[in-house]
């Protein structure tokens, strides 16, 4: 198990856009530097990517969650 | 009938800003504020605070109903909307009208035809201010799109009717890439705005960005002179001044007069401005779009008017004719303003929502600092990242600019990294000091790198 930790404070998102599918669902593969859902800080969107390589177990922060920094957004196991 | 109960709906330094000219008026003020803003500086300032929802701005500064209820049930009689947010919402402006209160602005009628580019356009012309040439309305036929391109000559802009902020803008060089770009732009109106419209504009090279500063009381209009504008990143104003430099004076008469013209021509009721590309060569100016709310950078026209702009919106929204005439509003010394930005500008601009730590903020004479900033203060993450503006005023022109390299010096806000370090670059610049600026100098000069730890003043 790998926890995925948001790097800064603000409202996460775990798709690209509102219609689009979140980046990764359950059982995806994840490669170290993979994208998983964006930090919006200041009306910037920031990229959060993993940090190792894994099977994506899911997201703990719900789309659209204000998050702080070091919060735990998704899981690998 | 005067207002009595001002329900202040937005945030951080404009908030304080509004707070102070209503107090300064005798004004009882209400705030809102996000769960997130709940102790920022406003809320301590106003006479009242009441939370309108969750951090997101989308479900609290930018819901429609929440807002207005909050403000019904606070017992309020008007509400300010301040900028951003929902200052230039017709359905906001007609919500707050219909619930019994005063919006501080025109009407939502104005706001609305004012906020379609194409109708503004229209509403310029008719007024007799000088338009970009393009299209006289939105293009719906491609074919008709490539006729007026020919006819305009290229460079063309293409914007999207319901657009704002350069969003949707596209730039095409040849017919190949008007016949490409053309329906991209549609498709991303569509998605982005519901609405596919679009115009084309003639491109002009390196233009300058010039406004007008108006008021109005839904009868008579008056200018504050104009400010320049044309420092840019992002389409995102970082540099303000006013007036603007080496502006022949006969162009400086046609500006204001045309601004009060089309702020006549639409009843203007409030604080706005009439936004122009200046062409320097040609000496010929256009207009862009007109702003109906008060903007960021109306303090550099308070410095060289005397007047309160944002007091003045609220006296004429109270119902008050315009309390100064034309001939009593004039031109003195020059002013600059900066935006305090909490971004790293060595790190590609990186938002950086810290905690503020020693504050050393001097005003004087000629030096006004508008912010939200307390020691102690945690900026929260979830709004835009301006933290405060600083505002110098001076004889001439040389002067402002030294004393704003100066006042720079002397600020301190630890905690956070800011965009002084680009102010203070800027303040050094051969080009900006001879007015060899352009809406399209600011990004190319930082792609080569004249702001550095060393310009930049970092320790």
């Amino acid at each position: 198990m790998a926890d995925i930790q948001s790097p800064l404070p603000g409202t996460f998102y775990q798709k690209p856009s509102p219609e689009d599918a979140p980046f990764k669902s359950e059982g995806d593969a994840v490669a170290k530097g993979d994208t998983i859902g964006l930090v919006e800080v200041m009306k910037s969107f920031i990229d959060v990517e993993a940090e190792a390589d894994g099977t994506f177990a899911g997201y703990v922060a719900e789309n659209e969650a204000a998050v702080s920094a070091g919060d735990v957004l998704a899981t690998l196991k | 009938m005067s207002i009595q109960r001002l329900f202040i709906a937005n945030r951080g330094e404009i908030a304080v800003r509004i707070v102070r000219a209503a107090q300064s008026l005798g004004i009882h003020t209400i705030q809102a504020h996000s769960e997130a803003d709940a102790d920022m500086l406003a809320v301590r300032l106003a006479d009242e605070a009441v939370c309108i929802g969750p951090p997101q701005a989308a479900k609290s500064y930018l819901d429609v109903d929440g807002v207005v209820q909050a403000a019904k049930e606070s017992g309020a009689d008007a509400v300010h909307p301040g900028y951003g947010f929902l200052a230039e919402s017709p359905r906001f402006a007609r919500a707050v009208t219909e619930a019994g209160m005063i919006f501080v602005g025109p009407s939502a009628d104005t706001i609305q035809s004012m906020g379609d580019k194409v109708s503004a356009r229209r509403a310029a012309h008719s007024a007799g201010v000088p338009v970009v040439p393009g299209s006289d309305g939105r293009v719906d036929d491609m074919d008709e799109a490539a006729e007026i391109a020919k006819r305009i000559g290229y460079p063309v802009m293409i914007k999207a009717s319901a657009g704002g902020g350069g969003r949707g803008i596209r730039i095409a060089e040849t017919p190949e890439e008007l016949a490409k770009f053309a329906p991209q732009a549609r498709q991303e109106a569509e998605a982005a705005f519901g609405d596919g419209g679009i115009y084309i504009e003639k491109v002009i090279i390196q233009p300058r960005h010039i406004e007008v500063q108006i008021m109005g009381d839904g009868t008579n209009a008056v200018h504050c002179f104009e400010r320049e504008c044309s420092l840019q990143r992002r389409r995102q104003k970082v540099w303000e001044e006013a007036p603007a430099f080496g502006l022949p004076e006969a162009t400086r008469a046609s500006m204001c007069n045309a601004a009060v013209d089309l702020a006549e021509a639409v009843e203007y009721r409030g604080a706005g401005t009439v936004e122009y590309l200046y062409d320097a060569k040609a000496d010929a100016f256009y207009f862009i779009e007109m702003n109906t709310r008060i903007q960021v950078e109306h303090p550099v026209t308070e410095m060289i008017t005397g007047l309160d702009l944002v007091a003045l919106m609220l006296r004429v929204a109270g119902g008050e004719a315009l309390p100064v005439t034309q001939d009593q509003i004039t031109l003195t010394g020059h002013a600059i303003e900066v935006r305090l930005n909490a971004e790293d500008p060595l790190k590609k601009f990186m938002p950086f929502p810290g905690k503020v730590a020693a504050l050393n903020l001097p005003e004087s004479d000629g030096i006004r600092i508008d912010h939200f900033l307390y020691e102690g203060y945690q900026i929260p993450p979830f709004y835009d990242s301006l933290i405060g503006k600083l505002i110098v005023h001076a004889d001439t022109r040389e002067a402002a600019i030294d004393k704003m390299a100066g006042a720079l010096d002397a600020i301190e806000i630890e905690g956070l990294k800011t965009t002084i370090p680009l102010h203070k670059a800027l303040a050094q610049s051969a080009d900006l000091r001879a007015g060899r600026i352009h809406t399209q100098w600011l990004e190319p000069w930082l792609d080569a790198g004249n702001l550095t730890e060393q310009t930049g003043g970092a320790s």
